[in-house]
């Protein structure tokens, strides 16, 4: 029973960190129209820029810092919104389809470049040691697990609270008319590359922060942890859960990781041993079918998009609803 | 504002002054070498044949095509180098042809979407001076529902704009614009596609406006409306300036009608 509730709090934990970039990514996708495709690069910056922080003196290697682990965590979403910012400045002017083109190639580039610059991020040999939060409770599994779960529960709900309120601020208002009609709202003096650079930043920002969180959960990260597939499973994860619903982000990150840990689970039991390597892609058909069947019976995700009015609309939330369903 | 402007005024100091104005598409000259002023407190029309450049003109005026030639003085600053964005901010409004409502965002929403100056669309702002969004979106929606009320819309305010038909459309893109509260308005065809009854209210709508003060370059092909509205008409036909003068001497004027003519034939 206790092992049954431990390995729930694990599953649910890394489920959430997964949360946390679909959150980020529907910011992007789901309320800008922002076609990223490297998302596993700003997972990534998050995640080696807080682990450089924290992680204790390491001679092999420049840093770490020993930074409290809050510190790693916000340095992780600065960093990852200033380079959102960055690419953002680049490409965002440009016709949309530069932007996909442009966000793959950074994720490959920071991918290389972790993997490569060893003095700085361990290469091939990742970052250990990674200072986890609860760390003195580690020897009783359970409270462990508990504990963890609620850190990231919290982080979530930070990030999600956070994410509506903007959503139906007059900053959300503006971001989705110029979704719907650009030369409208700029006709109205909205200037659509400013709130698309922002909401790319925010989107990046959660990225990256979601990267720290996840790394410090698991104490250890490594360049294959940030390939095109992570890009791919969030992506999956934000189609099933509902594009432009913050819930069903939420909810579609947790449904997607239990296929894939379920899946896991059923060819490590029915595969042969000397089998196992190739059969993992059978994970990413899993997920595959999974988008197909979603994309059949609920077209707009587990939970569509729904009308979002600023909360200063006298009965207009009811009204919304009302429409919605 | 400008109410009981005298002549004298409106000549001073035009809410817009365009010269030279010049634009091809390939081959096409849509308009070539124009140039209008828009009186401040006037209201001005332009017609001329399907094809003439009228919407081009309106889109060079708005900012959103820039011009290959010439000046566009908006309230006496230079504009014809600044984008459609900018130009809310020197006090020009637009509506378009084909009104652009925003589809899935409610009526009440498209007209609040207009408010100028808003703290609430800065991003941080949300979070660190709540306080003060809160109360200026407050003021923006009691704002947006008097304008709805002016088009009168306020039964359908938490409809999706997708719902209204066209004439709605066009009633709801002038409070969309009017919440911006700029001195100057382009309106492009207000009436087209409108029944007998809403045509009306529409010329109702914007005779009330310039009575306010604002100034108004209206395009419109239904010569009554025009006739019942305007100071002044400008004829455009094939890009170009052809003449202009009070509606009903321009209806009588035989190159005028000949423009007309030959753009059907
Ligand atoms: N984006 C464009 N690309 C190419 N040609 C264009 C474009 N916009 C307008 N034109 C051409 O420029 C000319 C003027 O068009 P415009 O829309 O300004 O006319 P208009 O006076 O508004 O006509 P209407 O009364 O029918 O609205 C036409 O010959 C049109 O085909
Ligand atoms: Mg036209």
């Amino acid at each position: 029973m206790i092992e049954l509730i431990s390995y729930g709090a694990f599953f649910l934990t890394l489920a959430l960190t997964y949360a946390i970039m679909c959150l980020g990514l529907n910011v992007q996708w789901g309320q800008t129209g922002l076609f990223n495709v490297g998302v596993a690069g700003f997972v990534g910056i998050g995640a080696y820029v807080s682990a450089l922080l924290t992680t204790p003196d390491a001679p092999d290697r420049f840093g770490g810092f020993d930074l409290p682990i809050a510190v790693g965590w916000i340095a992780a979403a600065i960093a990852a919104a200033l380079a959102s910012a960055l690419l953002g400045a680049m490409t965002l002017r440009l016709r949309s389809d530069y932007l996909a083109i442009a966000t793959f190639g950074f994720a490959v580039v920071v991918q290389l470049a972790v993997l490569n610059l060893q003095k700085l991020t361990g290469g091939p040999f990742g970052i250990s040691f990674i200072p986890r939060p609860f760390g003195a409770l580690a020897s009783d599994p359970l409270v462990f697990g508990l504990c963890n779960l609620a850190v990231v529960g919290a982080v979530t709900l930070a990030v999600y609270g956070a994410l509506e309120h903007l959503m139906r601020s007059p900053w959300g208002r503006v971001l989705r008319a110029i979704r719907e009609d650009e030369q409208a709202a700029s006709a109205l003096g909205k200037n659509a590359t400013v709130f698309r650079l922002q909401a790319f930043a925010v989107g990046g920002a959660i990225m990256g922060l979601a990267g720290a969180v996840q790394g410090h959960f698991i104490g250890y990260i490594s360049p294959e942890g940030y390939v095109p597939i992570l890009t791919f499973q969030v992506w999956a994860m934000l189609i099933v859960g509902g594009s432009g619903n913050n819930r069903g982000a939420i909810a579609g990150a947790i449904l997607v990781w239990a296929i894939w840990a379920a899946s896991g689970a059923a060819l490590a039991a029915f595969i042969p041993a000397d089998q196992q390597a190739r059969a993992s892609a059978l994970k990413i058909v899993m997920i595959g079918v999974a988008i197909c069947l979603v994309l059949l019976l609920r077209p707009r995700g587990l939970l569509g998009e729904r009308a979002t009015v600023s909360r200063h609309v006298e009965n207009a939330g009811d009204h919304a609803k009302d429409k919605a369903s | 504002m400008a109410q009981g402007a005298t002549a004298a005024e409106m000549e001073q100091k035009p809410a817009i002054k365009a010269q030279g104005l010049k634009l091809a598409f390939g081959g096409v000259k849509a308009v070539d070498d124009m140039a209008i002023t828009l009186g401040r407190g006037e209201f001005l029309g332009l017609i001329g044949p399907n094809g003439a450049g009228k919407t081009t003109l309106f889109n060079m005026l708005a900012g959103t095509y820039r011009p290959q030639a010439g000046s566009i003085l908006i309230n006496d600053v230079e504009a014809s180098g600044r984008d459609a964005t900018a130009r809310i901010g020197l006090g020009l409004g637009r509506t378009f042809q084909i009104p652009k409502p925003f589809p899935q965002m409610t009526v009440l929403e498209n007209v609040v979407t207009g408010a100028q100056h808003q703290t609430g669309e800065r991003l941080f702002a949300n979070f660190l001076r709540y306080g003060k969004v809160k109360a200026e979106e407050r003021a923006a929606i009691g704002r947006a529902r008097e304008l709805l009320d002016f088009v009168k819309l306020s039964h359908l305010a938490h409809e999706p704009a997708r719902v209204l038909s066209g004439g709605q459309r066009k009633l709801l893109e002038l409070a969309r614009v009017l919440m911006a509260d700029p001195s100057a308005i382009l309106l492009d065809e207000p009436a087209a596609g409108v029944n007998p009854a809403l045509l009306e209210f529409i010329i109702s709508r914007v005779l009330a406006l310039n009575a306010q003060g604002k100034s108004i370059l209206l395009i419109e092909h239904n010569m009554d409306m025009v006739t019942r509205l305007c100071h002044r008409v400008v004829v455009m036909a094939g890009g170009r300036y052809l003449t202009e003068g009070k509606p009903a001497e321009v209806a009588r004027n035989p190159a005028v009608v000949e423009a007309y003519l030959g753009a059907a034939a």
